[in-house]
């Protein structure tokens, strides 16, 4: 579905990818986990180019990325993207954040794209805000909106890039569970995350950057439980006993 | 109260004067908007050479008095081209150009305030640039620019009475011919302040009436 080849990437003189190599299967749940600063982030925002990168190489449904343009639009649609803070568009209601694109990109009929967005917002669990503003929402049901706004475009995987970091920590368990009930119908997902006992409970496998590599990967019972590196020791213990 | 009478009796001719002002203003408006809208767009998203083009645009017409900018066109100019200008339209055209300098600096301010997650938002969902633009920074790019745009008109208008210089018979012009008519100048260049006055009050009033409507999504 994904696949990474080689990829680099620079700020300036910051190298923040150092040559990744990943490939992510259709259906497949990925979690990427690393301390602040390893590049997880960067990794994500490469794959749909809202960071342009330096070399390598990526593939979408066996397709190279395109660099710009319609084409570029076009790869995006098929890519879902949900932000640490959420980027809902704050001047329109939850329903319009969620039939914009689909009527605007996809040429969707208002009464398609209304239905459409209704369902989902049943499915995130938010029936009842179709007519509310972000501003009145809190930072969980603002994400799970996000949740919906990119599942709008009936995408092939979804990116989430950090979804639960800006949150209160009473509000991170309803976006978690959005997410583990979209993972359990089989949809792609690619995760960056700190949440590590979602990443044991949901990933099918669990990436740890450290340094803009890729230092270890597993299927989530050994990276936790058995991790080979010594760096993978050292992060999982500052994390799991703070 | 003598005063008071003579202010009183050269309202009409003021008023007639107000409607000039208010015409030069209007479509000096207009043009500064329109023109300055497409300014900050170009200096925001335009090809780096426009951007610097647009830049520099800016820098002249706001680093020169309007005055001599006023003069510069409707004496200067024709002494070059060998072309006269009507005094109406080179002074709106002028007011205009200059107006859109500052519309655009405030266009590219409002943009700029927009978070940059709005614009990656809307691309990730496979919106072009400029529908993006159209219809997720734009609108929010609006409401932050109103109230600077308000002044700009505000301040377009109170400048428009440099145009008495050219000898258009605008407000101010109008009361200085009334003064020097009746050897009196102090009444009707208080009227025609008043009636400065409560035109840029109305305008400010009314730009309070459309923020407040904007506000019901915040």
């Amino acid at each position: 579905m994904i696949r990474i080849q080689g990829l680099e990437k620079r700020f300036g003189k910051l190298h923040v990818l150092k040559g990744i190599d990943l490939h992510v299967h259709p259906g497949e749940v990925v979690c990427v986990i690393g301390p602040s600063g390893s590049g997880k982030s960067t990794l994500l925002r490469c794959i749909n180019r809202l960071e342009e990168p330096t070399a390598g190489t990526i593939l979408v449904a066996g397709e190279p990325v395109p660099k710009g343009g319609k084409a570029l639009d076009l790869v995006r649609e098929e890519l879902g993207m949900v932000f640490q803070r959420f980027n809902l568009f704050p001047h329109m209601t939850v329903l319009r954040n969620i039939t914009l694109a689909p009527m605007k990109v996809k040429g969707m009929s208002g009464a398609e794209a209304e239905r459409l967005a209704r369902e989902l917002l049943a499915k995130v669990g938010l029936a009842d805000k179709a007519d509310a503003y972000p501003a009145h929402l809190s930072g969980g049901q603002q994400q799970r909106v996000a949740i919906a706004r990119a599942l709008a475009m009936q995408p092939k995987a979804m990116l989430f890039d950090e979804p639960t970091s800006a949150l209160d920590p009473e509000l991170v368990g309803e976006v978690l569970a959005v997410m583990k009930q979209l993972a359990e119908e089989g949809m792609t997902m690619m995760v960056v995350t700190h949440e590590m006992s979602f990443a044991r409970e949901v990933a099918h496998r669990v990436i740890f950057m450290d340094d803009g590599r890729i230092i270890e990967e597993g299927p989530p019972e050994q990276i936790f439980t058995a991790p080979k590196e010594e760096r993978t020791r050292t992060f999982l213990k500052k994390v799991l006993n703070p | 109260m003598e005063s008071l009478k003579l202010m009183w009796d050269s309202l009409p001719y003021l008023l007639v004067g107000a409607v000039t002002t208010l015409e030069i203003s209007g479509i000096a408006v207009l043009i500064g908007i329109l023109l300055g809208t497409l300014v900050g767009l170009g200096r925001v998203s335009g090809p780096r050479w426009l951007a610097a083009l647009l830049t520099a645009y800016v820098e002249v017409l706001r680093g020169t008095p309007l005055l001599t900018q006023l003069l510069l066109v409707v004496l200067g100019l024709p002494q070059v081209l060998h072309v006269q200008f009507d005094p109406f339209t080179a002074a709106v055209i002028t007011i205009g150009i200059n107006s859109s300098a500052y519309v655009g600096e405030i266009i590219r301010a409002g943009i700029q305030s927009i978070d940059k997650g709005q614009m990656e938002a809307a691309r990730s969902l496979g919106m072009s640039r400029g529908q993006a633009m159209i219809y997720v920074i734009l609108p929010q790019a609006f409401k932050q620019v109103i109230p600077p745009l308000v002044n700009e008109v505000v301040s377009l208008i109170k400048e428009s009475s440099l145009v008495s210089a050219i000898s258009l018979k605008e407000l101010t012009r109008t009361a200085q011919l009334i003064g020097s008519r009746t050897f009196n100048l102090f009444p009707p260049l208080l009227g025609a302040a008043l009636i400065y006055l409560a035109l840029t009050l109305s305008l400010s009033r009314l730009a309070g009436v459309l923020e407040r409507r904007l506000k019901v999504s915040d």
